[in-house]
């Protein structure tokens, strides 16, 4: 099919300090000892999207992040990454990569989802409706931090504040109203103009973004040319798309020439031109959508159409960027969303490693996950975390609810819970962590109690 | 009902009895409490106006004993004799099924008074037994309520807050007049998908005519789904609890059962009663609320949607006509001439005789009239014993009994003819024009005033002084006729045609759609430019919205407070009351009210007349000494001095020409004055000095006066430490 898939693999994103450090930018952030972006690259390739192009923010993430994926998939997908300044956000990103986009359509992933929703669903959508953009949907992830138990609790009460506000007509196919961010604290104001084209708005706070989109190229450049104070796909271009679908102006006459020159195919050079809602983009529809008959009673008038797909509420949906996030995605992709993680599980509901080494009377629970070469001392116990490659732990520690990252040295007698232990970090003897980040080879004090706290390095 | 069963054999008994002790009980509301079909509601009350020849009321009476009501209450205020007389008459009272009962009442003026009264007899015979259906009497309707009214109990059995079920009927408007085809204004409510539950309810234009319907954040955060629905019709029946007549009492300012109770019910948190809705699909509702909604259910009783209440069967005591083809109905006795010719979808009563070479097609033709040769009716609803002459042409109009129109006359689109009009021998009255024998009210005393009384007694009285000085002339409508063409005059708000019963012209048509291209140039003015933080842009945007209209009006109140004070003097203190109260009911800052009072001291200033720039100083110069005061009132804190020195700026960017050059003298007057101190005077300086240079040009002007004020600060702190502190 005729699309170019983006993946916005961000670059060191501030929010997840401090276990996105110079050496692991958030694409390359381990979930169940894979990077994240190897989930997205597999959900790609499994829906044949194979022509892809990586964005990263920042020339030194863009390397390491193209290190990995030559390494990793070279033989698998065409891949391209492209690395854009920092902090142009996901708007600028695609403005700075413009040039490399030829498609007609444009599916644009976010870089740090761990899913099964097919994409391809999205971009079959799109094309079935001929949008303008069609965005997925999904229902607010269930998988809250509930059984994670400590902060769990008060995580709860927040998790259900809606993050959008996202208005569907009655079909569940289009998009009619999207409020998100600071919007929602506000009163819903919904224009009359598109509730009276559609009839009916369903207005629905238990849906989020997916952060998956599938853009027609025309529009979205137009946009990205139009607006150059854009900055975010989601919060300006989406919005905006969606508050003009009925409102697209012809302001010049000759769009009717246009029409037949697009049809044509060669809608490269009309970019000034509106285009975007040429009427032939509707033909595909069944049948007469609410803009058809809108356009129809007013001849001057082009519209486009805001699709939405809305995931199966029994698909898994994540995104990771929080390090809450980073934890529940690590806890599920071994548990309860396993069939994601690749792996396959042993009869007792874990993964350790043959090469793994594990000490007497230690023992490693259910959901848990032990890589490569690491080595568990005596009397330890490893309960729904995930252990990486070459970790050496020592005697008498417990492990529960935790990320070890690779290289990790654990002392004797250590107690961790609900901690994140990035690479090559070191705790020395008896130290007890709950609820704490390590950076990257920073190294814990003997016998030090933290709760609640960030390691690292200033 | 699976729950109520665990509770015991007993109280499924005890509750299967009490519902069988129940009576289905209504209250039809035998006045419409708008004026909307005057001049014909003068004389007769509308319940009594025929539809297709039959009187609404017994379209209502018909289909409520159909539907199993067992006991009728019919509030009857305005005409209620002739309300009562007819039901004496008809087969009602005597109706095996159905028991009517009739309430009269002189003094309610709307529909929440009507139930007021309904309460207060209500103490004292105890009629309302328990859950009521509430129509009124120009319900057309063929919709199954036995139903509808258990799962009204059912929900109200499980949530006491439960009071009331309202019908909703889908309906498309127009996307172009945002008129429903009854000829309402759009609406816009919203349900909870799930629970049917109403949360929000808007009727387009009356409310506030905006781009934008507001649904207050709350609703979405207690509900995960909203639906908003722009294309259902209100069928204004309901099913209501008892409880409904106590929430009328309760609120006495309730009058409208929608604009008030329903609008009410919903804000009211406190006491959380929920209002549901029932869709109805199949059956057809529709309550007649003006002309053209009289227009489209006549058409739809002649199309047969409202069957049985349809011309040929005898649901009320009418004589069934004999259905034709095309939907033609003809009484047996109708005389017709062979040359006639009588179009598809037309009514004709009994006793009526049509001439030769008429044309007469989707007309409605009562009993007894004669209608001479060669005429023409189109599109129109000739009542009983109409005498139309030879030659005369009538399109979309309603002519009352005992009209007469005399030959070669021309009624145009949109006409209504009340009782006993005569039109003059070739006399054309022109579209729209409203014709009765009685001369249009001059006072608005009526009963059925409801409309002035509750939108805003202001308009009233205004209107009322139009009236008295319009002249009665005898016979408008031709040297031989007979009547008054009534002014135009409820129609300034809502234009005429718009209700009429002629079809929307055709220019009116093109019209909207140029609005609408309008409308969207504005919409996209309002997205914001600036994308970067378009979200909180956006939000501002949106939020601005309401203050600023808000403010609008308040500054319009505040100059219309100030220049009365001015003409008659008024004390400052009263003056400084009155913006006080204007400062609470708009929800404005302090600061607000100095803007707006010094805008309209300058207002004023400038709309006095002068000729030169001095002069309009010295204008200045004496309102603000003469109202320094008021202004000092309100500009205590820096913050209001600035938000004066602000304003004043705006006003001279928005008359460069005239206060324009004035800007540094008055800002002089006013620190001379002591209605600014100079930090506020500074601090304006030093906010304004980071802006652009368009608009620094009245910074640049006062810059000497501003140096000279900084000076005399410093000198100021030289002598006084304290002075400094304060700041």
């Amino acid at each position: 099919m005729d699309f170019q898939v983006v993946i916005l693999a961000g670059g060191f994103s501030s929010t997840l300090f401090p276990l996105v450090s110079k050496e692991v930018p958030k694409a390359l952030l381990p979930v169940a000892n894979r990077p994240v972006l190897s989930y997205v690259l597999d959900l790609l390739e499994s829906n044949n999207l194979k022509d892809l192009i990586v964005v990263v923010e920042g020339e030194d993430a863009a390397l390491k992040v193209g290190g990995w994926i030559s390494s990793a998939c070279v033989d698998r997908l065409h891949v391209e990454v492209a690395a854009v300044a920092e902090n142009v956000g996901t708007a600028g990103a695609l403005r700075a990569i413009a040039h490399h986009l030829t498609a007609k359509d444009i599916l644009i992933v976010s870089g740090d989802i761990v899913s099964d929703i097919p994409p391809g669903a999205v971009a079959a959508t799109h094309r079935r409706h001929d949008a303008a953009v069609t965005a997925m949907l999904c229902a607010q992830p269930v998988s809250g931090p509930s059984e994670s138990g400590g902060s769990g609790g008060k995580d709860k009460t927040k998790k259900p504040a809606c993050e959008d506000i996202i208005g569907l007509d009655s079909w569940k196919q289009f998009l009619l109203y999207i409020a998100k961010g600071t919007e929602i604290k506000k009163d819903t104001r919904v224009k009359k103009s598109i509730l009276c084209a559609a009839g009916k708005m369903e207005l629905r706070s238990d849906l989020v973004d997916s952060h998956i989109y599938a853009f027609k190229r025309s529009v979205l450049q137009k946009v990205l040319d139009q607006k150059p104070a854009f900055r975010s796909l989601k919060q300006d271009v989406l919005p905006y798309l969606v508050r003009t679908q009925l409102s697209q102006r012809s302001d010049v006459f000759s769009d009717q020439s246009n029409v037949e020159e697009n049809g044509n195919g060669n809608g490269k050079n009309n970019m000034q031109n509106n285009e975007v809602v040429l009427s032939q983009i509707l033909s595909n529809a069944s049948s007469p959508s609410f803009h058809q008959v809108y356009e129809s009673g007013l001849d001057s008038r082009k519209t486009h159409k805001c699709c939405v797909y809305i995931a199966d509420e029994s698909k898994y949906f994540v995104r990771l960027n929080s390090i809450q996030a980073f934890m529940d995605v690590n806890r599920d992709v071994i548990g309860d969303a396993n069939h994601l993680s690749g792996y396959s599980f042993s009869a007792h509901h874990n993964i350790v490693h043959p090469s793994a080494e594990l000490g007497s009377k230690t023992t490693v629970g259910p959901h848990c996950m032990l890589g490569e070469g690491s080595q568990v001392g005596d009397k330890c116990s490893v309960k729904r975390s995930v252990i990486g490659r070459h970790c050496r732990i020592g005697s008498n520690v417990k492990i529960v609810n935790s990320v070890v990252m690779d290289h990790a040295t654990i002392g004797d007698g250590c107690s961790i819970q609900g901690s994140v232990i990035c690479s090559n970090a070191q705790l020395q003897e008896r130290v007890t962590l709950r609820d704490c980040q390590v950076e990257a080879g920073y190294i814990v004090c003997v016998g030090g109690e933290h709760k609640g706290e960030t390691f690292a390095r200033k | 009902m699976g729950a109520q069963k665990k509770g015991g054999g007993a109280k499924v008994s005890e509750d299967a009895e009490e519902q069988s002790r129940q009576r289905l009980q209504a209250i039809l509301l035998a006045d419409s409490f708008a004026t909307k079909f005057r001049p014909v509601t003068l004389e007769r009350p509308k319940v009594l106006l025929p539809i297709v020849n039959v009187p609404m009321i017994d379209y209502t009476l018909a289909w409520l004993e159909y539907a199993g009501i067992e006991e009728v209450f019919v509030f009857c205020c305005a005409h209620s004799v002739q309300v009562i007389e007819y039901l004496e008459k008809s087969e009602w009272y005597s109706h095996p099924n159905l028991v009517v009962r009739t309430i009269e009442s002189h003094k309610s003026i709307s529909a929440g008074d009507a139930l007021r009264y309904m309460y207060e007899q209500q103490t004292e015979t105890s009629q309302i037994q328990g859950d009521f259906v509430l129509v009124s009497g120009d319900t057309v309707s063929n919709m199954p309520l036995a139903d509808l009214i258990q799962e009204h109990r059912e929900r109200k059995k499980k949530d006491e807050k439960a009071i009331m079920t309202m019908v909703i009927k889908q309906s498309k408007s127009s996307s172009l007049t945002h008129q429903s085809r009854l000829g309402t204004d759009q609406l816009f409510i919203a349900v909870d998908p799930l629970t049917k539950q109403l949360l929000h309810y808007e009727e387009d234009k009356i409310d506030h005519p905006r781009g934008s319907i507001c649904l207050d954040k709350s609703l979405l955060d207690s509900n995960p789904s909203v639906l908003v629905c722009n294309d259902m019709q209100d069928c204004y029946i309901d099913i209501c609890s008892p409880e409904v007549l106590s929430l009328f009492e309760d609120n006495f300012d309730y009058q409208h059962l929608r604009r008030h109770f329903v609008k009410g019910v919903l804000v009211d948190d406190i006491m959380g009663y929920k209002i549901f809705t029932h869709e109805i699909h199949s059956s057809y509702a529709a309550s007649i609320d003006n002309f053209r909604s009289y227009d489209t259910v006549s058409k739809d009783i002649i199309q047969r949607w409202t069957y049985p209440y349809v011309p040929d069967i005898n649901f009320s005591g009418n004589r069934p006509l004999k259905l034709g083809r095309q939907g033609i109905y003809r009484a047996s006795d109708a005389v017709q001439s062979r040359s006639a010719d009588v179009g598809a979808s037309t009514v004709i009563g009994y006793g009526t005789k049509i001439g030769d070479g008429d044309k007469i097609l989707n007309s409605v033709i009562g009993n007894g009239c004669s209608i001479g040769s060669n005429v023409v009716i189109e599109g129109s609803y000739i009542w009983n014993n109409v005498t139309i002459e030879d030659g005369c042409e009538i399109r979309n109009a309603i002519v009352c009994d005992g009209v007469k129109i005399r030959a070669g006359a021309v009624l145009h689109p949109g006409v209504v003819l009340s009782f006993n009009v005569v039109v003059g021998r070739d006399f054309v009255v022109p579209a729209y024009s409203k014709v009765s024998l009685l001369q249009q009210p001059t006072t608005e005393d009526s009963d059925e005033e409801l409309e002035y009384a509750d939108s805003s007694s202001g308009t009233a009285d205004h209107m009322s002084g139009l009236n008295l000085q319009m002249e009665p002339k005898a016979s408008e409508l031709g040297p031989d006729g007979a009547g008054y063409i009534w002014e135009v005059c409820e129609g300034a708000h809502d234009e005429e045609w718009k209700h009429s019963v002629a079809p929307i012209p055709k220019d009116k048509l093109s019209e909207f759609t140029q609005a609408i291209d309008d409308d969207d140039t504005d919409d996209e003015s309002v997205i914001p430019a600036s994308g970067e933080l378009k979200s909180d842009a956006d939000s501002i945007n949106t939020d601005m919205n309401d203050p600023n209209d808000d403010y609008y009006y308040f500054e319009k109140e505040v100059e219309g407070t100030v220049l009365r004070a001015v003409e008659e003097n008024i004390k400052v203190d009263l003056v400084t009351l009155e913006i006080n109260g204007l400062r609470l009911s708009y929800n404005m800052e302090s600061a607000d009210c100095a803007g707006a009072t010094f805008y309209s001291m300058m207002k004023l200033a400038v709309d006095t007349p002068h000729s030169s720039a001095s002069e309009l100083y010295k204008t200045a110069t004496s309102i603000i000494s003469k109202w320094k005061e008021l202004l000092g009132f309100y500009v205590k804190k820096i913050d209001e001095q600035i938000e004066v020195i602000m304003k004043f700026e705006e006003m001279c960017q928005d008359s460069p020409k005239e206060l324009g050059p004035l800007f540094t003298q008055i800002l002089h007057l006013l620190y001379d004055k002591d209605v600014l101190q100079e930090d506020a005077i500074l601090r304006w300086a030093e906010e304004k000095a980071g802006a652009d240079e368009v608009d620094k040009v009245y910074l640049k002007q006062c810059e000497t006066f501003i140096q000279w004020l900084k000076e005399a600060s410093e000198e100021e702190d030289e002598d006084d430490e304290d002075e400094e502190e304060d700041d």
